[in-house]
């Protein structure tokens, strides 16, 4: 039945930022009733028109992995979850806006996923001292999505907008900030919406439709245990 | 520092002292909650971080008057004086603010009771405090001569809950640090053990987004037919439903049905998996030096433990109870039978120091250690403030408790302030009630790890 191209989409951040209840929203344009803790990584899929609109247009599965727990956990758990960042197309960054460490945090999770060959022993990167240089050569598209846009006051709005755009601007990335218990954000022709579609086409695109020599870009295999490749199987 | 015409009053010079250090002891716990504890969250509510270290502070301050006794610094009717005044605050903060503000925390995330949060916290705290002092009645711990609303009603309660923790904490400690330290009991775990759940964890995610794949396609088409809700509604629907089939569309419930069958299986192959690397990294951990080192004390305390299991039985069935301490018992021994002389006096009030202080850090360190870690574990970022004050409320406990207890290790000289203070208790019950609790502990655990031991390897065997 899945006749169509997949893409692989890593959805990360700090437990209790609202990673599950934003798949949920963007999967099923639905609210999440009931969330709780993820274990593990929790798969999900949104059906997407690339360039929706254009003669061009085809649909795309995009599996939306959520993977969670905290990002100075136990490294045995780190070597767990790098089981999941394997060959990435696209990453979403998930923080709570009413949580200045959750946006913090992000950069952690950024080159966990980015350096997935070193374990990441607690490198702390903080806000002054960011290396750019680090994703300079960083091909896999980003996208910064704050939530629990509800809780903030009218009063406190601006400055923390503009902290995250800042935030935003270090990782070369658009920037979504919204409420996941209320569909409105994200509804059809928002500027929301647009800026979601824009970049799932840019992930679809850097997959299918440049090619660099003959190597799709995406991430190597990883090298484990210093021998073999550990093969992906899939189920179509 | 002030020294001028008040140090002609001895009490306020130690309160200039006392005071000093309490400061101290404030911040440390300020740091740790900042830095160990709330590393990970945002401190919104700032009560909860002055409740943790105000409680962190009063309970170092005990301490602290303890060494002061056998050091014989300050004079003994001031040291008295701030015995009194830190255990008024102390049973104030224990039992007044923090289950109050418990309470109110915990209304506070209920969102119906959030008009009335007030009202509802004191009826909380109202519960608490019938229970608490229920928690009087079943146990021998008073003498009838103390009145209704005398500091020893309190203290004796607190001592008891206090005790109960301690000797829990101390018999699965006692179990648990011998088998995590000795490597005898690390499964052999390989690398292709770890490669093949990886890889059949990797399969199971993969059908899981088959199927959510077919969900979603489902659901689109019926979308775009115009159905909306895919439920049949109505006597018509219901109809047509059972006899046409609309292409495309399936039996979405049994598929939604074996996709949590799948992610609750995915769930526990990761948790397996993270197990089974914590275990290969204590593997190569154990052929370091350190942790050479490690497994050797392992084997040390494994006999120790043993040791006080048999001494908690023997005290249980012999119904015994030590009179003198192991101080004034060991330089007993030594001037009695190895003839060694030397000043009793001097060298009993130096071995206790050291002793007691080894007893205090350590413990201080432990508990620290084990919050630290149960926060972790449990918390989330809505029950973070909850947790914390639970957490102190334990801290504030076990502490108390700790200088019940700690009055048996101390030579008779040094023992009377703490009965002075502390009213007449009755301490030979709480240390039976240690014994008790830490076999039942010890016993127990030691059945918990040896199944948990078992069970686990045959789940994923190389064959």
């Amino acid at each position: 039945m899945a006749s169509l191209d997949r893409v692989k989409v890593l959805v990360l951040g700090d437990s209790g930022v609202g990673k599950s209840s934003l798949v949920h929203l963007l999967c099923q344009n639905q609210v999440l009733g009931n969330p709780s803790w993820t274990v593990g990584c929790s798969v999900d899929v949104r059906v997407h028109d690339y360039k929706e609109g254009t003669p061009e247009e085809k649909t795309f599965y995009i599996e939306l992995w959520d993977v969670g727990g905290s990002v100075g956990g136990a490294s045995s758990v780190k070597s767990t979850r790098a089981v999941f960042f394997n060959s990435v197309n696209g990453i979403i960054l998930v923080h709570d806006l009413t949580n200045k460490k959750s946006s913090q945090n992000l950069y952690r999770w950024s080159l966990e996923a980015v350096n997935r060959d070193l374990v990441p022993s607690g490198v702390l990167v903080t806000n002054g001292d960011y290396d750019r240089e680090q994703f300079a050569d960083n091909q896999i598209p980003l996208l910064v999505i704050g939530t629990k846009l509800d809780q903030i006051h009218e009063a406190k709005r601006n400055e923390v907008l503009t902290r995250i755009a800042f935030l935003a601007e270090d990782f070369n990335a658009e920037e979504i900030n919204l409420d996941c218990t209320n569909p409105r954000y994200l509804a059809a022709g928002s500027s929301n919406a647009v800026k979601l579609s824009r970049f799932f086409d840019k992930v679809i695109e850097k997959r299918y439709f440049i090619r660099d020599g003959n190597q799709i870009p995406g991430f190597p295999e990883r090298k484990r245990f210093g021998g073999g490749t550990l093969k992906n199987l899939h189920y179509d | 520092m002030l020294v001028g015409p008040s140090d002609q009053n001895p009490i306020c010079i130690a309160s200039v002292i006392v005071s000093h250090l309490q400061v101290f002891f404030f911040g440390f716990g300020w740091l740790f909650f900042m830095r160990q504890l709330f590393k990970d969250y945002e401190v919104r509510q700032y009560v909860v971080q002055v409740i943790f270290s105000v409680t962190f502070a009063f309970s170092c301050t005990m301490f602290e008057l303890i060494i002061f006794e056998i050091l014989g610094v300050l004079s003994s009717s001031s040291r008295y004086f701030h015995w009194k005044l830190n255990l008024c605050v102390i049973l104030l903060i224990l039992v007044f603010m923090v289950p109050f503000y418990i309470g109110y925390f915990i209304v506070s995330t209920i969102r119906l009771l959030h008009r009335q949060r007030l009202l509802f916290s004191c009826g909380l705290w109202l519960t608490f405090m019938y229970f608490f002092w229920k928690l009087g009645d079943p146990f021998p711990i008073l003498s009838p001569k103390h009145g209704i609303l005398s500091i020893e009603q309190l203290i004796s309660r607190v001592g008891v809950i206090g005790v109960t923790l301690m000797a829990l904490l101390s018999g699965f400690g006692a179990v648990n640090c011998p088998y995590t330290y000795m490597s005898y009991f690390l499964r052999n775990v390989t690398d292709t053990d770890i490669l093949v759940l990886e890889r059949r964890l990797l399969q199971t995610m993969d059908m899981i987004i088959s199927k959510k794949k077919r969900i979603a396609m489902a659901r689109r088409n019926l979308f775009q037919k115009g159905d909306v809700n895919n439920k049949p509604s109505g006597f018509w629907g219901m109809i047509k439903s059972v006899t046409t089939s609309a292409p495309g569309s399936e039996n979405l419930t049994l598929i939604q049905q074996e996709v949590d069958a799948l992610e609750e299986l995915s769930r526990q192959l990761f948790l397996e998996t993270v197990d089974l690397y914590a275990t290969k990294e204590r593997i190569e951990y154990s052929k370091t030096f350190k942790g050479k080192y490690f497994n050797f004390l392992g084997y040390f305390f494994s006999i120790y433990c043993v040791w006080k299991i048999f001494m908690a039985t023997i005290n249980i069935v012999f119904d015994r109870v030590g009179k003198t301490d192991p101080v004034t018992r060991g330089i007993e021994i030594t001037v009695n039978y190895l003839g060694i002389q030397f000043d009793v006096k001097f060298w009993s009030q130096h071995i206790s120091f050291i002793l007691v202080g080894i007893i205090i850090v350590t413990s201080i360190r432990g508990l620290l250690i084990t919050l630290t870690k149960f926060f972790y574990a449990i918390s989330s970022s809505k029950s973070s403030n909850v947790i914390v004050l639970l957490l102190a409320q334990i801290m504030g406990m076990y502490f108390v408790s700790s200088v019940l207890l700690i009055r048996m290790s101390m030579p008779l000289e040094y023992r009377t302030i703490i009965t002075e203070v502390l009213g007449e208790l009755q301490f030979n019950f709480y240390h039976r009630w240690f014994d008790v609790i830490f076999l039942v502990s010890a016993l127990s655990s030691i059945l918990f790890l040896y199944l948990a031991h078992k069970q686990a390897p045959e789940k994923h065997m190389t064959p």
